[in-house]
């Protein structure tokens, strides 16, 4: 039934599609915008069906290692290279494999939306170009067991980024967060060359699993790991290195934001992949786990405190993508801290891991509804600014369905999905320390609160005289946002599926670091 | 049972949730139903009355965003008058927190 190239090829498929369609998009829309929107959205199917599949295969079969080159996609140590992984490869584990389906829910929604959305404005050729771009460093960032194409596509993916927020202009606004953005994501770029560099130099390799096997946690090491998560956690939006983030979340097309979600999301899954394949119980495990434990805090209180006073929509809900990442930071950080000791991992570690690895892809689901729905409000409203909002419920019904979904998501409220991975993350985290979940709490009534002056600013109150003619967003736009609606709802109605299905190989794969070197030099 | 999730301290079934939905929905079904049913859209009957006063221009009662949470945000004035400062827009400061950040983290993790 399933082609035998999709067996042998597809996780450098789910790159190469993109990143194919990404060049030839340029070329098909000089002759046709529609044919450029069919061509687009094609290319956006068939990576999500890629990536899909990828982590179908993953999650029945076990770790997918793909050699690219090699007589056979599997041979990861040919016979004649002194027991060095030479060449490019990709280990797609069930932590990676979620990260795929992150990606092909979202960016599949998200290009369908955008096809609507930003279908009337100019510039379209290269829109689309960096946006496949970045699906695909995406896809790569994830897929890759190799910290040299880990930096590749950390860079494309930077690259793209930085391009699509200034994509509007926005008299220079646009332009300087995107400016901001590069700058930042670029210093983030130096630190993992220097990671590269200082890893090499000491091992000869810069394959993960053969690194992981001689990490020798030297003060060189330390430095490397130092470098990692700063690199990382800027990347991500943690407090305080988050400053970019609401500049470039608020000025960006919403559906650019919305797979900068994604994008930041990447970052995060390289910091616990760094922390815990890498490094592992080499490094001082409460020490490092206590420091994503604080950023999470700190992510957590001031994200949410910020967002408050804010007025612009946008700006408000990136403040919420940064507090939201604190939660995931805190959840796995947790799992760190306790690495070293089997009792208290089992204990409430493995959970906590698994909490935060959930909030991972309810945060990404919940979080990108809502920037669609601001997306879909400032498409017809013409802007951000809520104090200019109000009574759009009266006009707008299923983008205020589609919202109050999202923000109840957000703030845990049951039975939506973000409650499932924070209820994980409190009773796992309340057992390591109970201050630290009570604070995660406190940081979701704020939510809520902030959630409820949104929707009160937005569409409640009188029909406003100036809005009289609004009608609800175009159809694609809506099916983009009902997609993500609808696995909000589902993953709230059904988090033990998704737990066992997803999250709890995830989480396993992401503590076995043997079975995840073995992959690789096991086939020696 | 397949609905309910296991936290290991705890456990939790969207179903209880569900039901209580359906049982608040339901009642506020009943409340509805007692409702005037025969009124005059369009007319005075559906305009909102205020003692007597007339009713104010639509934007004049709407209330904008800025106004809500004052009260949070004046308790908490003296963090804020802290936080919000740090948040200059200027990417030199940006990339100085970063810097920041990773040389507290060297002391941290080198170190210990």
């Amino acid at each position: 039934m399933i082609p035998q190239f999709l067996w042998d090829h597809a996780p450098a498929m789910a790159v190469a599609v993109p990143l194919l369609a990404a060049f030839v998009c340029p070329l098909v829309g000089k002759y046709t915008a529609t044919g450029r929107k069919a061509w687009v959205l094609l290319a956006a199917a068939a990576t999500s069906a890629l990536a899909l599949f990828t982590a179908w295969r993953v999650y029945t079969l076990g770790t997918w290692v793909y050699v690219f080159g090699a007589t056979v996609p599997a041979l990861s140590v040919p016979p004649d290279s002194g027991g060095i992984p030479i060449r490019i490869i990709f280990e797609v584990d069930a932590m990676s494999a979620l990260m795929q389906v992150i990606v092909a829910i979202v960016g599949f929604s998200v290009i369908l939306y955008s096809l609507s959305a930003d279908g009337k404005r100019s510039g379209l050729e290269a829109y689309y170009t960096l946006f496949l771009l970045l699906i695909a460093s995406i896809v790569g960032m994830v897929s890759t067991g190799d910290l040299f194409n880990f930096f590749v596509f950390f860079e494309i993916s930077g690259l793209a980024s930085a391009g699509l927020i200034a994509y509007r202009v926005e008299a220079g606004r646009a332009v300087e967060a995107g400016l901001k953005y590069f700058v930042v994501s670029t210093l983030g770029g130096i630190f993992m060359l220097f990671v590269i560099a200082i890893l090499y130099g000491q091992y000869n390799a810069l394959n993960i699993a053969m690194l992981a096997e001689r990490m020798q946690f030297t003060v060189l090491d330390k430095i490397a790991l130092v470098l990692i998560i700063g690199a990382l956690a800027t990347k991500a939006g943690a407090v305080p290195m988050h400053f970019w983030t609401p500049d470039a979340y608020a000025l960006a097309p919403s559906s650019v934001t919305a797979l900068l979600v994604v994008a930041s999301q990447a970052s995060l899954y390289g910091l616990f992949r760094f922390t815990f394949t890498l490094y592992h119980l080499s490094l001082n495990a409460a020490t490092v786990g206590w420091v994503l434990i604080l950023l999470g805090v700190f992510s957590m209180f001031v994200g949410v405190t910020m967002a408050i006073p804010q007025k612009d929509v946008k700006r408000l809900m990136a403040y919420h993508a940064i507090s939201q990442t604190g939660y995931m930071l805190l959840g796995v950080g947790t799992g760190l801290a306790v690495l070293g000791n089997q009792g208290m991992l089992d204990a409430f570690g493995r959970m906590a891991i698994a909490g935060g690895i959930f909030h991972i892809i309810n945060h990404a689901l919940y979080k990108g509804l809502l920037f669609l729905t601001a997306g879909a409000i400032i498409y017809r409203v013409g802007t951000r600014d809520m104090n200019r909002m109000g009574g759009l419920g009266h006009k707008m019904k299923w983008t205020m369905i589609f919202f109050m979904i999202g923000a109840l998501a957000i703030a845990g409220i049951p039975p939506f999905n973000g409650f499932a991975s924070k209820l994980m993350i409190y009773e796992s985290v309340y057992l390591f320390n109970p201050v630290l979940a009570i604070i995660a709490m406190v940081v979701s009534i704020l939510t809520l609160a902030s959630f409820v002056k949104v929707f009160h600013s937005i569409f409640m109150g009188p029909q406003l005289p100036e809005y009289e003619h609004v009608k609800e967003v175009p159809a694609p736009m809506l099916l983009g946002m009902g997609i993500l609606a609808l696995l909000v709802i589902l993953f709230g109605l059904f988090p033990q599926q998704v737990v066992d299905l997803l999250i709890t190989p995830a989480a396993n794969a992401l503590l076995d670091q043997s079975g995840y070197i073995a992959s690789i030099l096991g086939g020696a | 049972m397949a609905l309910t999730l296991s936290t290991g301290s705890g456990f939790w079934n969207p179903v209880v949730w569900l039901i209580a939905i359906a049982f608040v929905l339901l009642v506020v079904y009943l409340l509805w139903r007692q409702g005037e049913a025969g009124y005059n859209r369009g007319s005075a009957q559906v305009k909102p009355f205020i003692s007597g006063n007339p009713e104010p221009a639509k934007k004049a009662v709407q209330m904008p965003a800025s106004n809500l949470y004052w009260g949070f945000t004046e308790a908490l004035s003296g963090y804020y008058a802290r936080v919000i400062p740090a948040h200059t827009g200027i990417v030199t400061d940006y990339l100085l927190w970063v810097l920041w950040v990773t040389a507290v983290l060297f002391l941290l993790v080198v170190i210990t």
